[in-house]
């Protein structure tokens, strides 16, 4: 873990976005973590712990693959696949809660909480959970448990109780606001495993630390692959952990084309898309001060995506802070452009990504094809598209 | 001197303390509200707490949030709320301060919402999703305008920090008596009495307790220690009624409990 940060500030500041929002309840528990964090980093017990269960347990480093069937079939730049979609439990979100069930077990608490969307950090958390003894509940919107099933009964099968949430949209904002609600009553012998990027300081650089290991590994791997770094990179972002824990690593090495791709669902109209970074403003949400889709009088809007783990009204505070500084560049591409590189993925590699991850393939696809054969462009594959498939026979009428 | 200020002298010099009730704004529609807030007022309220709806209120429970689900889904907007009360606040006698979340506030601009609240005849605002550390910029605007910015204090907030806050409070201070999210609640903290007596001696403004209190017992409990005593959802529930009832019928009942909460703050005269 880099101990130069530039960013956040003490007070968890990205530039102007970031800080905390939150109820006075929650400001001893984050203060406790934020503490807590910092022994841990400089304790070479814990990271050797951490670092031992990414290789002997998650099965890190994961591959950096070179489609090359896919590229020839785009035509254009050769696209690598960073592969977190074959880390234990299927998705990049198992670095990040072993880490944070390792503080939680540093801070003396039993019991764990978490959201979920996809239900991809559920499950992480449920496992993290079960390997190191805590009690687990996942929040988990109503809408969600219907379109990722699967997810569900593993992670009941992990030991988790799964607590479906059924106010407002009953996706993973709502998952959010239940947790934080349980944690307002149980702060005290309870941690919250935040799954993203977002939420009151300390979680966005916790988060975003935690997944550096992506952008790492993809650094060394292209070094010794490619003999370079790659001219492009592109991620997915929802909340946006995957595309912190790739890009904050590349950030200083300014010669590579950060691309993040945010759900642009079926239009540019608010409750069409969840896109807050191209479509919407900064404001306050979920404890954060980022980018976020609100209406005019700074109610959180109904959001759109074919993706569960998309489907979310903001996104963290540091992707508004590259925004801003340009570093980042923010696009989105449709539901159809990704269910259409989930089946371009499938048949040229044997790959079914998550339809998180499509988003990223599909921006690839058209950023490879505007390129020559000689450059290359490296792809976050965030997480494996099995926990898609009952959703996808839903949307295509097939029954089973 | 705010408004609310000047309230709890005169709760002072009478010996009384304040009973702060709480309703949603819009809930389930402004011209209930507006029926509403005089009837609280009539029933002897101190100082009468608004809500303004929000999508995402982490520190509320499944009553606060119904009735703002109720009233966002009738498309309610600040400015609708602050229309009504510009009519309605030169009839109270209490001051209204809002409880309103900073994604509100931030959207409008601090400086537009406080001007345009303060023209409506609000007193001053309660921010619970604001921490003092994130407060500076609105503090700023509201001492300048004299309105009231009501900072809150937690069980789980170290004795040094209470202090802190409670020097940035005006207005009043709110002490959150239970350590999670509003709601009726069958008993107090038992510890609770000895932390109000404990917060109220180091702040230079009033101390209101809320959270969780929901019956005439609750509040004499507290009477001694606090200076007042904050009622959320006993009375939201009340009024989650409607529908059901004839709105002439919750109103009588909702006076009467807000009463019934009131008297054991009025000082011995009130016996």
């Amino acid at each position: 873990m880099s101990s130069a940060q530039p960013v956040p500030d003490a007070r968890g500041r990205f530039g102007p976005f970031g800080g905390r929002y939150v109820p006075e309840t929650l400001t001893y528990a984050l203060d406790q973590l934020a503490q807590e964090y910092e022994k841990a980093l400089a304790d070479p017990g814990f990271l050797h712990e951490l670092d031992e269960l990414l290789r002997h347990y998650v099965g890190r480093p994961s591959p950096l693959y070179h489609a090359r069937r896919l590229s020839r079939q785009v035509g254009g730049a050769q696209i690598w696949l960073k592969r977190e979609d074959l880390n234990h439990t299927g998705a990049h979100k198992i670095n990040n809660t072993l880490g944070q069930a390792l503080l939680t077990v540093r801070m003396g608490k039993r019991r764990v909480i978490a959201e979920t969307g996809a239900g991809q950090h559920g499950v992480a958390t449920a496992t993290a959970c079960a390997l190191l003894g805590l009690e687990c509940v996942i929040y988990m919107g109503q809408e969600d448990i219907r379109r990722q099933r699967p997810n569900v009964f593993n992670m009941q099968l992990l030991g988790a109780e799964v607590r479906p949430v059924t106010s407002g949209s009953q996706t993973l904002r709502d998952a959010i606001n239940e947790a934080l609600r349980d944690w307002m009553s149980s702060v005290e012998s309870t941690h919250y495993i935040l799954g993203s990027v977002v939420g009151p300081h300390p979680f966005p650089r916790i988060v975003r630390d935690f997944q550096s290991v992506i952008g790492r590994e993809t650094i060394r791997q292209c070094q010794q692959q490619l003999g370079r770094l790659p001219e492009v990179v592109v991620a997915c972002v929802g909340g946006g952990s995957n595309a912190a824990g790739m890009f904050y690593p590349l950030v200083p090495h300014e010669e590579v084309r950060l691309v993040g791709v945010e759900a642009g669902g079926c239009g540019p109209r608010p409750g069409e898309h969840a896109a807050p970074l191209s479509f919407g403003a900064p404001g306050v949400l979920h404890g954060s001060f980022s980018y976020v889709m609100q209406d005019e009088d700074g109610q959180t809007c109904a959001v759109h995506s074919i993706s569960a783990g998309l489907d979310y009204p903001g996104v963290g505070p540091e992707h508004s802070y590259w925004k801003e500084t340009g570093r980042v560049h923010y696009t989105h591409c449709s539901d159809q452009q990704a269910l259409e590189a989930f089946d371009l993925l499938a048949r040229c590699e044997g790959i079914l990504p998550a339809l998180e991850s499509s988003h990223a393939v599909a921006k690839a696809c058209e950023l490879a094809r505007q390129m020559s054969p000689r450059e290359a462009v490296v792809v976050c594959l965030s997480g494996r598209g099995d926990k898609d498939a009952h959703e996808i026979a839903r949307l295509r009428g097939v029954s089973w | 001197m705010s408004a609310v200020d000047a309230a709890f002298a005169r709760l002072r010099e009478q010996g009384h303390k304040a009973l702060v009730p709480f309703v949603t704004a819009g809930d389930p529609d402004l011209e209930f509200t507006e029926q509403v807030l005089q009837v609280l007022d009539r029933a002897g309220a101190g100082v009468i707490e608004l809500g303004v709806p929000y999508s995402d209120p982490i520190a509320d429970g499944p009553v606060i949030q119904s009735s703002y689900t109720r009233a966002l889904g009738r498309g309610i907007k600040l400015e609708q709320i602050l229309e009504m009360l510009a009519r309605v606040t030169p009839r109270l006698q209490a001051p209204v301060v809002l409880m309103v979340s900073y994604a509100i506030v931030y959207r409008h601009g601090l400086e537009e919402f406080v001007a345009q609240a303060q023209q409506a005849g609000v007193a001053g605002a309660i921010v619970p999703d604001l921490l003092v550390e994130e407060s500076e910029p609105l503090r700023r605007v509201c001492q300048a305008r004299d309105f009231s910015l009501v900072q809150l204090v937690t069980p789980t907030t170290e004795p040094e920090r209470a202090r802190r806050i409670a020097q940035a409070s005006t207005g009043f201070l709110y002490y959150v008596s239970v350590t999670g999210i509003t709601g009726e609640r069958q008993r107090l903290p038992e510890e609770l009495t000895r932390q109000v007596a404990a917060l109220r001696e180091h702040s230079p403004v009033p101390v209101c307790v809320g959270f969780g209190i929901s019956a005439p017992e609750h509040v004499r409990l507290l009477a001694p220690v606090a200076d007042g005593v904050i009622v959320g959802s006993a009375i939201v529930r009340r009024i989650s009624q409607l529908g059901q009832r004839p709105p002439g019928e919750v109103l009588q009942e909702v006076e009467a409990f807000v009463k019934s909460l009131a008297e054991p703050l009025q000082g011995p005269t009130a016996g």
